[in-house]
């Protein structure tokens, strides 16, 4: 307890004086760093732009009111297409995670010097990249539409489900396997009654969330050319349409509402 | 009794118990799948064209070219450093406010519903989107995209401080209460040392998050690396668009890999 005598009274301090100047001089040393960083950024922005921006936000906001209802008709077929992406992906994404996770898991990997090195990278490097440069690379791949979105948010969920699977499966109550293992079952059946059942629930509950965040990824997927209703967002945006921009927000606003109620009712569910 | 233990056979019970929301589900996702790929159109000519280009891409990983495009690939890659540092900062110190405002057993009902009402709409929008608009209105480059992240920042940092905040031990907040301090001490000294290990944790994960973030916001014109990146696709000069991912994927590593560090030290 850090306490100070002065004139024969006790004074309580939080800190000590040594961690009273360590915590001064870190926040010195990151109040420098931002302040240069801002510096470089600052050097780089038009400063006139900024200050016309409330005059330019008004402008917008007056042109994007009211929103063109009747362009609705044209829409249901990129929401179903976004939906389907996010869905899609999200299988695909599972169907892999799953091999990928039991190979990363040290209770469940073949070989610990081997295969969970590899299975990591995967993780790793397909968590790493954003699905906007997965779409960004397929489109160049594979070409614009729907199919490089399905994969692009396929890739990018590999990572995400299976470092939340590997680490369910790290965590299981070992002695479940033990007493199937003593039941005389072979490998495969140990996995099948020992570790598949502690971990379905969580299983369900990382796919479901993923889909929801795979609904809001994939609203933009179209601005690179992947299909869903970000080809619609970026079309109305660079013809100016911005009656069409603001209907389109909407869409995408009640759509991320919607598949996150489906989600919190479904995870609620199951947990 | 031997002959009943024989032909009995014991079944795992099912994950979804009601056997008529079961097969129904079953059936809803057959039904489901069957139209999507129904009512996909895919171009299976472009796509197989798309192989003999996707080994030419594999092979451009061997050797990434790093040299050819430096100049652009530095300048992108320190525009989204900064950007990462400034939008992270500037987030969290606004995200407090809103924060503490969003958490019921601090704030005033008008304040809650308010400060709430913020971060469902900071949180509602991907960045990509704020971006575009950010660049509409602020001009091209990375002042856009530090807005833009910085706004996400806000929705993501402002929700969880307020979740911890209403989570915290009151038993604590009320021993501080007791002594009569006053609110902002009481603030000080009763609820900041509570959350604090979780959230400075959390921000270095949002550092990490807006790291990825900013590699994106190029694409629409936010500054930063994806405008790099985007060049060097629209080009076909996959061996520079190699190096850029791979030095990407290098940051956000390391970046894992202090967070997780960091964290650890922290808790």
């Amino acid at each position: 307890m850090p306490v100070r005598e002065l004139a024969d009274k006790k004074i309580w301090q939080r800190r000590t004086t040594r961690m009273q100047f360590a915590a001064w001089f870190g926040w010195l040393l990151g109040v420098a760093i931002f302040v240069y960083c801002w510096r470089l950024i600052s050097e780089k922005t038009i400063w006139f732009f900024v200050q016309d921006a409330p005059q330019q936000a008004a402008d917008m906001a007056e042109r994007m009111v009211p929103p063109k209802w009747s362009y609705m008709e044209q829409l249901w077929i990129p929401v179903w297409d976004t939906i389907n992406i996010a869905t899609l992906g999200t299988l695909i994404a599972i169907i892999i995670a799953v091999p990928v996770a039991f190979c990363a898991a040290r209770n469940t990997t073949p070989s610990r010097t081997l295969v969970r090195p590899v299975a990591l990278f995967i993780i790793v490097s397909s968590r790493s990249i954003n699905s906007l440069i997965w779409a960004l690379m397929l489109v160049t791949l594979i070409g614009p539409g729907v199919l490089a979105g399905v994969i692009a948010i396929g890739l990018r969920s590999i990572g995400f489900c299976a470092k939340l699977l590997y680490e369910a499966i790290e965590e299981i109550d070992h002695s479940q396997v033990e007493a199937i293992i003593a039941t005389g079952a072979r490998r495969s059946q140990q996995l099948s009654f020992g570790i598949v059942p502690q971990i379905l629930p969580a299983f369900a509950g990382i796919s479901v969330f993923r889909w929801d965040i795979n609904i809001r990824e994939s609203t933009v997927l179209g601005l690179v050319g992947a299909g869903g209703i970000g080809l619609q967002l970026d079309a109305s945006i660079s013809t100016l349409a911005w009656t069409q921009v603001s209907l389109i927000l909407l869409v995408i606003l009640a759509t991320v509402i919607v598949s996150e109620w489906v989600s919190a009712r479904i995870r609620h569910a199951i947990i | 009794m031997s002959e009943l233990a024989t032909t009995r056979r014991w079944k795992r019970p099912p994950f979804i118990q009601n056997p008529t929301l079961r097969r129904g589900l079953w059936v809803g996702a057959a039904i489901y799948l069957a139209l999507a790929f129904g009512t996909m159109e895919v171009n299976w000519e472009r796509v197989a064209e798309g192989t003999e280009r996707g080994q030419r891409f594999i092979a451009a990983f061997f050797p990434p070219d790093f040299v050819s495009r430096w100049d652009s690939i530095e300048e992108g890659i320190m525009e989204s450093l900064w950007m990462t540092i400034t939008s992270t900062v500037v987030g969290i110190i606004l995200s407090v406010p809103v924060g503490l405002g969003a958490a019921r057993n601090l704030s005033w009902r008008p304040v809650y519903l308010f400060c709430r009402g913020i971060l469902a709409v900071s949180r509602t929008f991907p960045e990509i989107i704020l971006a575009i608009f950010f660049v509409k209105l602020f001009g091209f480059g990375p002042f856009a995209g530090f807005l833009a992240l910085s706004v996400g920042t806000i929705g993501f940092y402002g929700k969880l401080l307020a979740e911890d905040i209403e989570d915290m031990d009151p038993v604590q907040a009320e021993a501080i209460k007791a002594v009569g301090a006053r609110w902002l001490q009481w603030l000080n000294y009763a609820v900041q040392p509570q959350v604090m290990p979780r959230m400075i944790g959390l921000g270095i994960y949002r550092l990490d998050i807006n790291f990825r973030e900013s590699a994106v916001v190029g694409i629409v014109g936010g500054g930063g690396i994806g405008a790099t990146l985007l060049t060097a696709f629209d080009r076909y000069e996959f061996d520079s668009a190699a190096a850029i991912l791979l030095i990407i994927i290098g940051i956000v590593m390391a970046l894992e890999y202090t967070s997780g560090y960091i964290r650890k030290w922290v808790q």
